[in-house]
């Protein structure tokens, strides 16, 4: 048990302290990296406990894609070079109140979450479940998500799939006189629709364009 | 003391694994070149050593004692940084790769989501490599591989799920011992198709190795990079290349089993077998070099996305109705 204590403390460490240089470093480029590292670290707190599903996924949707896109984010909008001082700026203090009132719900949620747990301790109460150690991680999300929760987790899809359709539609846009490439006129061309055989005259030349 | 011998145990064992795999990766480079220069009717590299087996090596001597230069408007940490993290995301990955039944560094539940994570990692290197270089050429090269990364993971995870249904499960080796019977390049010839079309676009190789492109880009986000820093992006590169191929050699051609189940070949070790796919699949790889042109951004886009997702998708719906139409879907 001294080697998991250990590494917990070190990846619980390194979460929180990247968590809070996502807020403090100057660099927006660099607040991203320090919020991958915070998403790794959180991962490998999941895979500590067991959870080596929730772990990998994690990495999966969090680092390899959300993070990717956040990064491309930042990286085109050209914030990297604003010097990001908020608590310095007199333009941008007077965001401070709304942040702190923002702050100040989540953390009232986090302790009702929290209390939720000390209180009532039956409702979280794992002797509840019926989990059977002889299958893995997987099989056993796999077995409860899509039997007890399978209509939260068809809605939680279909909330996702329409989140979807309205980005697309919200940022797709129809230009017009654009030139677009078609394969499948491109394909079907024929020799007869391309080729044509002219009789040219000596020192007429032929016009093309019409 | 017990934990120190477990310790130095695991050491040995990664040792036993890495050193193999960067000697192949030198050599995987080497053959790279040389069916590279064969279907263009040239020798490639064969002046260093017999057949120039040597070159890898003489290359690298070279990248080492050259001068890493570190531009002066860098981001000079990760800058540094970049390199590091491609290199070693290559070579993590290999610690799930099954040689044989029981010759695996660590035989976890989720191997196969646990390479999926790792390969999607990759791009970071390429990312911060682009934009730590302050450079307008390393960070369109940057920009197009974290696109092109990120469209191609999409379908390679669909075509995951596809082998993951004949499995029921998310360890490779599970997913080696159910195709015992039957390859599942057999059932599944149009994923494996797509899979190597897709891992081409994943490793940046050729026709898609837009990110750095020669003609537009000098080098896309290699660029800024010189000496030992160029070069271990550039074995990360191969590593990743190698490590495709081994997952498409798990995931369709039957891993480290042998292809004909019956006396002298029972006795050739896994290990051998799985090499020889691998090199099997890379060779494609570099044939796939020397044959395509290189395609165009929108083109890349477009296969991707309208292409290969739909068709993959419409494929994880057949061999799931398939599965549970004739009930063989896998029991746990």
């Amino acid at each position: 048990m001294m080697a998991h204590s250990i590494f917990f403390y070190f990846f619980s460490i390194i979460a929180v302290i990247s968590a809070i240089m996502v807020t403090a470093s100057k660099n927006t480029v660099h607040s991203v990296f320090f919020l991958i590292l915070d998403f790794i670290s959180i991962s490998c707190l999941f895979i500590m406990i067991g959870a080596e599903f929730l772990g990998m996924i994690m990495l999966i949707v969090y680092v390899g894609a959300v993070a990717v896109l956040f990064l491309f984010v930042v990286m085109m909008l050209n914030v990297a070079q604003q010097k990001n001082q908020w608590f310095s700026s007199k333009s941008s203090s007077s965001h401070i109140p709304i942040g702190l009132i923002i702050s100040a719900i989540i953390f009232f949620e986090l302790i009702i979450v929290v209390g939720g747990w000390k209180y009532k301790p039956d409702l979280i109460d794992p002797s509840n479940m019926t989990l059977n150690n002889n299958i893995s991680n997987t099989h056993s999300l796999g077995q409860v998500l899509y039997t007890d929760y399978i209509h939260i987790f068809q809605m939680s899809g279909m909330i996702l799939l329409i989140s979807m359709i309205g980005a697309i539609v919200l940022t797709y846009r129809q230009r017009e006189g654009i030139k677009k490439q078609s394969y499948i006129k491109q394909i079907s061309r024929e020799r007869s629709e391309g080729v044509e055989v002219l009789k040219v005259e000596s020192n007429k030349g032929v016009k093309i364009d019409d | 003391m017990e934990y120190i011998n477990v310790i130095f145990q695991e050491v040995y064992k990664v040792l036993f694994l890495l050193i193999p795999v960067l000697v192949s990766v030198a050599m995987i480079v080497w053959l790279d070149r040389r069916v590279w220069a064969f279907v263009q009717k040239r020798q490639g590299p064969n002046v260093v050593g017999p057949f120039g087996l040597l070159q890898s090596l003489a290359d690298a001597l070279k990248y080492i004692f050259k001068e890493i230069i570190i531009p002066a408007s860098s981001n000079k940490v990760i800058f540094i940084i970049a390199p590091i993290i491609t290199m070693t995301l290559a070579l993590i990955a290999w610690a799930v790769i099954p040689f044989n039944e029981n010759q695996v560094l660590s035989n976890i539940n989720v191997g196969i989501l646990y390479i999926f994570a790792v390969s999607s990692l990759g791009v970071y290197g390429i990312i911060m490599g682009g934009w730590a270089s302050n450079s307008k050429y390393p960070f369109l090269g940057a920009i197009r591989s974290a696109a092109q990364m990120v469209s191609y993971e999409v379908s390679i995870g669909i075509i995951i799920i596809n082998v993951l249904l004949c499995v029921g499960s998310l360890n490779l080796n599970d997913i080696v011992l159910a195709q015992q019977k039957l390859w599942f390049i057999i059932p599944l010839f149009p994923m494996f198709i797509i899979f190597f079309i897709s891992a081409l676009a994943e490793t940046n190789r050729p026709p898609f190795d837009l990110p750095e492109a020669e003609a537009e880009l000098v080098a896309g986000y290699q660029t800024e990079y010189s000496g030992m820093m160029y070069a271990m992006f550039w074995l990360g590169e191969y590593a990743n290349i190698l490590l495709m191929c081994a997952l498409g050699s798990i995931l369709f051609l039957g891993g480290w089993l042998s292809p004909l189940d019956f006396y002298p070949f029972n006795l050739v070790p896994g290990a051998i077998w799985l090499i020889l796919k691998i090199l099997l699949l890379f060779i494609l790889f570099a044939l796939v070099k020397a044959i395509v042109p290189r395609y165009r951004y929108d083109q890349l886009m477009r296969l991707g996305w309208k292409i290969f997702l739909p068709l993959s998708l419409t494929y994880v719906v057949l061999t799931a109705s398939y599965l549970f139409y004739f009930n063989l879907l896998p029991t746990i």
